[in-house]
């Protein structure tokens, strides 16, 4: 069972105040990973234009990080920065840890002419092909995202120890969004690609609890073919790939998530003003109905943060703030020690027919109910 | 060589040691009363007169003679056509216990002798094999512990319906509501579906209270039962009720009974559950249905818009089949075009290695509404023995690869795979009906299960009574003779129907909250399956687990 913390604010933060606020939840992980995820990126010796891709990964070896950087040549993009992290290996576990790699680049001038769509696809397969590269070699290559304004550093070992590792209390990377999750491993071993958050075109969730549906999401996913899917070596990934296939591919609004993965029982639908349209959502997305315990908390390019449960809310999570500062976390003290100066009393712990939608403007949430018309005309 | 008549022994002859059941009886317990002669369906058993001759001998007198005292008891007969079947109804009824048939442990000779007048053997009943099947010994072993404790089975909501119908992608979905398209006909249905049996293989009696159980779970229960037909009709009373929504009308070769459907159609306050077209049965695959000439009454016969009293054998195949492909277009179209595109259409097929052929047609075809293959441990009310015994597909095998066959495709989600025969063979229904839903089945139906447990059917794969076929049955379940079926009580049957669906339901339950599973039926879901047969496994696709 593993902890989640996200922060999201106006003014960047660095990522060090998530991992200190996951200490207060640390009963409920095991140091068998950190995953970490920025958006709305302030880098202080560089002036980050939020339209570069970054590419986030770890090379293991030399050879892999030359492999890297001729393919990133390749195809096309031109590297308009380089993070450095000042990194204390002592700290990590792991002794194949050549290079942690956070780099933006700049799109090729064969990609301006493209649609928005082909852009993404482009960025995606780079992503994926580079993943390819690394698994052909013996894993010494790992890459978590390739997206604009998105970075990503997964390892394996206690949250504050890689903290410390990478220095990231030196205010050197800031994010207005932080999404960090304390692994507790389960039933799958040890691997950087298990870690959350998960990460496809923009989207990306993370989640606790076992996701006891895995095998029929996972094989529905999977028969759609398209390239992202793909991965699995945590069950909480299919999460990240339906709210991509139900905002990306279905073209649905964020409430439509909430409606497929655990829509309403049978007489709520029966009462709901738009019955027809949500019995055939339901029934047409059966495949992808959760069965928990888990609670999913997401984040959007636009920088839109998403919080909602499996119908049994087995694994209650928090969310909490103010106007301008807000946390989501699987345990109410993970909100208080992320925005403590808030009103603790307008917490709020979703029910399963709510999505919490924290918007980008952060200056109040929204609690959305199932119940609730749904926002969209096809419904009509 | 001239036989030699005084011996009165000939090739057939068969002793009471050569038949399958024997007929013991204490004389010290009889009382003569009649009942279970009177009851016997086979005449297997009769009152005999014995003299039994006690010597005498008077030493006084120097004399010698006999007595002779008459006794009466009851003896079995010991023709092929009056051998004891061991349906028990002499003990049901004996008010003393003085009378049971006991199965003969021996081997016995009527195997042998059951093809008189050239004719092989026919029964009712499945396929006579005894012991655990591959159903039985899958386990389900995906355990929620220590992360995610297990779930409370009498606690937590579930939801253990099912989908009946053709569903789309959801991006078809999603266009055809903007564009106002059809969307295909969908029914949310409880996934242990009462078999096709037939009106006219099951007795009046059978039949309506199948349909007032399956009534009372839908609206009492909550428990959304459906029931098939089976070929042969359905009676307009039902037609023209507003319970045709629980009932699955099947169209098979003979299309019997399908005059009055047509008919009511103008009538009909509700659409039917779906319309199943029979294209074969796991019991005989490859055979058309057969209702033996004792069934066809009158009622049977206006049913079926045929003559009283003759044979009923239904063509292996539709005569209007060129091509399965073309056959199984055209009828699904048209039936789904009579029902004004707002009824589920699917075919069923015996399980085959050519089922994955049948799938992918369907699978193209956009009124189709699923598949039902029924395997070679399905019953039947009758069929040639070698049918039953010899031919045909073991249902796990043939579900598990048609399943992931969509799954390679992306459909499982829009063909919806229904699994027969054998279900609940051995009595575990919930458990083997969950095993084969992991395995991909979106349902299963259950036939002979639903006789034996709300009728007290006597059959067995011991091949026990088995005689559906010649409107003999003892219980009234699958006679058509008044006197043999008002033995039935429907109102009783209709109680047991609730009583096994809620138990059903309950089990389900038992086997979900320890996966974990409440919120939708675990369909697919294989990691959760294991058994002790590495090569049943392999073969599965299942976990190996000792």
């Amino acid at each position: 069972m593993c902890r989640l913390a996200l922060k999201t604010a106006s003014e960047a933060f660095s990522p060090y105040e998530v991992l200190q606020g996951m200490e207060a939840m640390q009963e409920g992980y095991d140091g068998s990973g950190l995953g970490l995820l920025l958006r709305g990126l302030d880098f202080e010796d560089f002036k980050y234009d939020s339209k570069y891709p970054i590419l986030s990964g770890i090379a293991h070896s030399e050879e892999a990080w030359h492999r890297l950087t001729g393919f990133m040549e390749k195809r096309g993009f031109e590297l308009k920065y380089d993070h450095e992290f000042e990194t204390r290996p002592e700290l990590i576990e792991a002794k194949d840890r050549y290079r942690y790699f956070l780099r933006a680049y700049k799109m090729p001038a064969s990609l301006s002419a493209k649609s928005k769509e082909e852009i993404e696809n482009e960025l995606m397969l780079t992503r994926l092909a580079l993943r390819k590269d690394g698994e052909d070699h013996g894993n010494d290559l790992t890459c978590f995202s390739f997206w604009p304004d998105v970075a990503t550093i997964k390892e394996v070992g206690w949250p504050l120890q890689i903290g410390d590792a990478l220095n990231l209390s030196d205010n050197r990377i800031k994010s207005r969004v932080c999404m960090a999750q304390g692994r507790q491993n389960t039933n799958y071993g040890i691997n950087l690609y298990a870690c959350h958050p998960f990460f496809i075109q923009g989207i990306a969730t993370m989640t606790n609890g076992e996701n006891t549906a895995f095998v029929p999401i996972r094989d529905w996913l999977l028969g759609k073919h398209f390239p992202g899917y793909t991965g699995y070596q945590s069950d909480s990934e299919t999460f990240t790939h339906i709210l991509h296939y139900t905002l990306k591919q279905l073209k649905l609004p964020l409430q439509a998530y909430k409606h497929i993965i655990t829509p309403l029982r049978g007489e709520e639908l029966a009462n709901h003003p738009q019955s027809e349209f949500l019995t055939g959502l339901r029934d047409s997305c059966r495949r992808l109905i959760i069965d928990g315990p888990n609670a999913v908390i997401g984040t959007l390019p636009d920088e839109t943060c998403m919080l909602v449960m499996d119908q049994k809310k087995l694994r209650p999570a928090t969310v909490g703030g103010r106007p301008g500062a807000w946390a989501i976390a699987s345990e109410m003290c993970g909100v208080d020690a992320m925005v403590p100066d808030r009103d603790p009393s307008l917490d709020f712990q979703p029910m399963r027919e709510h999505t919490i939608i924290v918007p980008p403007e952060r200056k109040e949430l929204t609690i959305w109910s199932q119940h609730d018309p749904y926002p969209l005309d096809q419904a009509a | 060589m001239v036989s030699a008549r005084s011996v009165s022994v000939g090739p057939g002859s068969l002793s009471y040691t050569d038949l399958p059941w024997i007929i013991q009886h204490r004389e010290d317990r009889c009382t003569l009363c009649g009942h279970c002669t009177a009851v016997c369906p086979k005449e297997a058993i009769y009152l005999a007169y014995r003299r039994q001759r006690i010597p005498k001998l008077d030493v006084l007198k120097k004399k010698r003679g006999n007595e002779y005292r008459t006794f009466v008891g009851i003896r079995q007969k010991k023709n092929m056509a009056n051998a004891c079947i061991g349906c028990s109804m002499c003990s049901m009824v004996c008010p003393n216990e003085a009378i049971q048939p006991v199965p003969n442990t021996n081997e016995h000779r009527t195997l042998f002798f059951n093809n008189q007048k050239g004719e092989p053997n026919k029964r009712g009943g499945r396929r006579n094999k005894v012991g655990p099947t591959l159903l039985d010994r899958i386990m389900f072993n995906r355990i929620s512990m220590l992360t995610d404790p297990a779930l409370d089975a009498g606690r937590h909501e579930f939801n253990v319906t099912t989908t009946l119908g053709r569903t789309l992608d959801p991006a078809e979905f999603l266009k055809r509501t903007r564009e106002g398209g059809w969307i295909p006909p969908t029914r949310e249905i409880f996934p242990f579906v009462i078999g096709s049996m037939s009106f006219g293989a099951l007795s009046p009696n059978m039949w309506l209270g199948l349909l007032q159980g399956v009534a009372y779970c839908n609206e009492v229960l909550g428990i959304p039962v459906v029931m098939c037909t089976g070929e042969g009709g359905c009676p307009p009373w039902v037609l023209k009720s507003p319970y045709l929504k629980y009932i699955v009308l099947q169209i098979a070769s003979g299309y019997f009974g399908w005059d009055e459907i047509i008919r009511a159609i103008p009538d009909m306050q509700c659409d039917p559950a779906a319309i199943e077209i029979k294209y074969g049965q796991g019991a005989k695959p490859g055979d058309g249905g057969l209702l033996m000439w004792f069934k066809v009454s009158k009622l049977i016969a206006r049913l079926r818009g045929v003559p009283e009293g003759v044979d009923l054998p239904s063509p292996p195949v539709h005569q209007t089949l060129y091509s399965i492909e073309e056959s199984v277009m055209k009828m699904i179209q048209t039936l789904s075009t009579a029902f004004g595109h707002k009824v589920p259409i699917y075919p069923k097929i015996s399980a085959s290695t050519s089922a994955k052929s049948v799938l992918n047609n369907l699978v193209r075809n956009p009124y189709a509404g699923g598949l039902l293959i029924d395997g070679i441990d399905g019953g039947t009310g009758a069929a040639y023995n070698v049918s039953m015994d010899a031919t045909g597909h073991p249902i796990a095998s043939n579900v598990r690869e048609c399943y992931l066959d969509l799954v390679a495709q992306g459909k499982q989600n829009e063909i919806p795979i229904f699994a027969a025969g054998g279900v609940g063979k051995n009595g575990n229904v919930t458990q083997n009906g969950m095993a084969l839903i992991m395995l991909g089945a979106s349902g299963v139906h259950i036939g002979k299960y639903i006789m034996q447990s709300v009728a007290g059917c006597l059959g067995n794969e011991k091949n026990r009574c088995n005689v559906c076929n010649v409107g003999i049955c003892p219980k009234g379940i699958t006679s058509q003779n008044p006197k043999l079926y008002r033995r039935l009580d429907p109102d009783l049957v209709a109680e047991r129907v609730g009583e096994v669906f809620m138990s059903i339901r309950t089990e389900m339950k038992k086997i979900m909250a320890p996966l974990g599973r409440s919120q939708s039926l675990p369909v697919g879901m294989s990691d959760a399956l294991g058994i002790g047969d590495k090569d049943a496994a392999d073969r599965l696709n299942i976990k190996y687990v000792c």
